[in-house]
């Protein structure tokens, strides 16, 4: 691993979506419309816009980064340039590190927007400290980038990358606490809601707009999320071969 | 000093069960610029797959420099350009050239000479997915000029550009192999009035070597006044 290849691909990621303005508007700009969107269909309940809001800051730059990252990878993979970069003195580190540093920092700025307007004007309570609401949000980009990163090798198009963000996420979505709590679920579902990274997503933004400060609890909903991130990225690493058939 | 740049040796490989390489051995030598010449289909691509050390294969070795293909210690000394262009479609020329530099450790001055090397002055800042075909292949083939490969792998280089380009690209292919610290290139070409500007020819057909020689040779060896006449020979003789 080095810190100069690592960098070089982050500011290559970077460039690639400067040249793409309307995809990094969508980026920014999806997740603000769709808050203001919730907000104002549940003008009439505002404790369902307290209890969704903050776990929508926490779901959109997990499906935002696993869109980009699954299409971005998949592209590299079927234009040759991955296969050119890994006969090239490059460590799968370097380039694993150079898309979570670019599509970090997009996550983190979408973050930054989204957050001011959820909290600022839109009034949603957050008890605790609004760092964590950054990070929990940076947390999960990287776990959607490094699924995203693990299904790219499952497709063979755009369209079958693409198909793979319902098959991934929307029962992640279904499970995760959002539409029920966890605990009035059935058994099953509550074992199999227990084992979805997007679920300590949901908890965690819950516990962050509910308590004073940062509890036990959040630590070890971060460090789960955290893990899980690992996980798929190891996964995906495996994905990237240097011999192929 | 090695002789041969790379070193083939009963090279089988199997794709979806059909065996694409049957035990082939050939021999690239040092500063040549060998033509890997056969008709489409016939292994020449998964033949330079192999040297690059991208392929699986199922059995036998190759060795490149002296060296194990596909090891660390070759990825900065093999160049290689696949037939699709294999740049970042959607950044500059430059910008492409610049972040495999940065990959590769090449000196900051490499994107500038390795543009001009393929005749892109003028288009540095033109993003790829705006050039011509012919274009794009050229920015493939600087990318792999960067640094300083001793060998370069080529797989059709020159399919669709106009025949002055052409004839300047194999202008620099011959310089890259001339020079001082000689280049050995590995060329392959499906059109066979290409044969001639190569120093070596490798003429394969149906995951088999026909025939591993100099044009001249070749040409004597078979009585034939053309490549494809050699090439028709010795399909003949074979059968």
């Amino acid at each position: 691993m080095s810190l100069r290849r690592t960098a070089a691909t982050a500011r290559r990621v970077l460039q690639q979506l400067r040249h793409d303005p309307r995809t990094i508007a969508l980026m920014l700009v999806v997740p603000c419309v769709l808050i203001s969107l919730l907000k104002w269909v549940f003008d009439s309940s505002p404790m369902v816009f307290q209890s969704v809001g903050a776990a929508l800051l926490g779901i959109f730059p997990f499906i935002v980064m696993f869109l980009v990252t699954s299409v971005g990878m998949l592209r590299e993979r079927t234009t040759g340039t991955l296969e050119r970069l890994l006969t090239m003195p490059l460590a799968k580190a370097d380039l694993l590190g150079g898309y979570a540093l670019a599509f970090g920092t997009v996550a983190l700025v979408q973050a930054a927007l989204a957050s001011t307007l959820t909290i600022g004007l839109l009034g949603l309570k957050v008890a605790g400290p609004v760092w964590a609401v950054f990070l929990v949000a940076l947390l999960n980009a990287l776990l959607g980038m490094a699924l995203g990163l693990f299904t790219s090798a499952f497709a063979r198009t755009e369209f079958q990358a693409v198909q793979f963000l319902p098959a991934f996420v929307l029962p992640q979505f279904l499970l995760c606490g959002l539409f029920t709590p966890r605990d009035h679920m059935q058994p099953v579902l509550r074992w199999i809601s227990d084992v979805m990274p997007l679920s300590y997503a949901v908890d965690a933004m819950d516990k962050i707009t509910s308590h004073g400060t940062v509890t036990g609890g959040l630590v070890a909903d971060m460090a789960i999320i955290a893990g899980a991130g690992v996980l798929a990225l190891a996964l995906g690493a495996a994905t990237l071969r240097r011999r192929t058939d | 000093m090695m002789n041969f740049a790379v070193d083939i040796h009963d090279l089988r490989v199997v794709r979806g069960g059909q065996t694409v390489l049957h035990d082939v051995s050939a021999q690239v030598p040092t500063g040549s610029v060998t033509g890997l010449l056969g008709p489409s289909g016939c292994g020449k691509t998964t033949l330079m797959r192999s040297v690059v050390g991208v392929q699986k294969v199922a059995s036998g070795h190759v060795r490149v420099l002296d060296t194990a293909a596909g090891s660390a210690a070759l990825r900065n000394r093999i160049g290689y350009v696949t037939q699709a262009p294999s740049v970042y479609a959607d950044l500059s020329v430059m910008e492409n050239m610049r972040y495999f530099a940065a990959v590769l450790g090449a000196p900051s001055e490499d994107p500038e000479r390795v543009v001009a090397a393929v005749g892109l002055e003028g288009k540095e800042s033109a993003r790829v997915d705006r050039l011509s075909g012919g274009q794009r292949a050229r920015v493939s083939l600087a990318a792999a000029l960067l640094g300083a490969p001793k060998v370069l792998v080529l797989d059709e280089p020159t399919v669709g550009l106009d025949p002055v380009l052409r004839a300047e690209l194999w202008a620099l292919f011959h310089r890259l192999a001339e020079a001082d610290d000689p280049v050995t290139l590995l060329i392959s070409s499906h059109v066979m009035d290409e044969a001639s500007r190569c120093t070596r020819l490798l003429l394969m057909r149906d995951g088999r070597i026909l025939a591993s020689d100099t044009p001249g040779a070749l040409l004597e060896r078979t009585g034939a006044d053309d490549i494809e006449g050699a090439f028709l020979a010795l399909v003949g003789a074979a059968a």
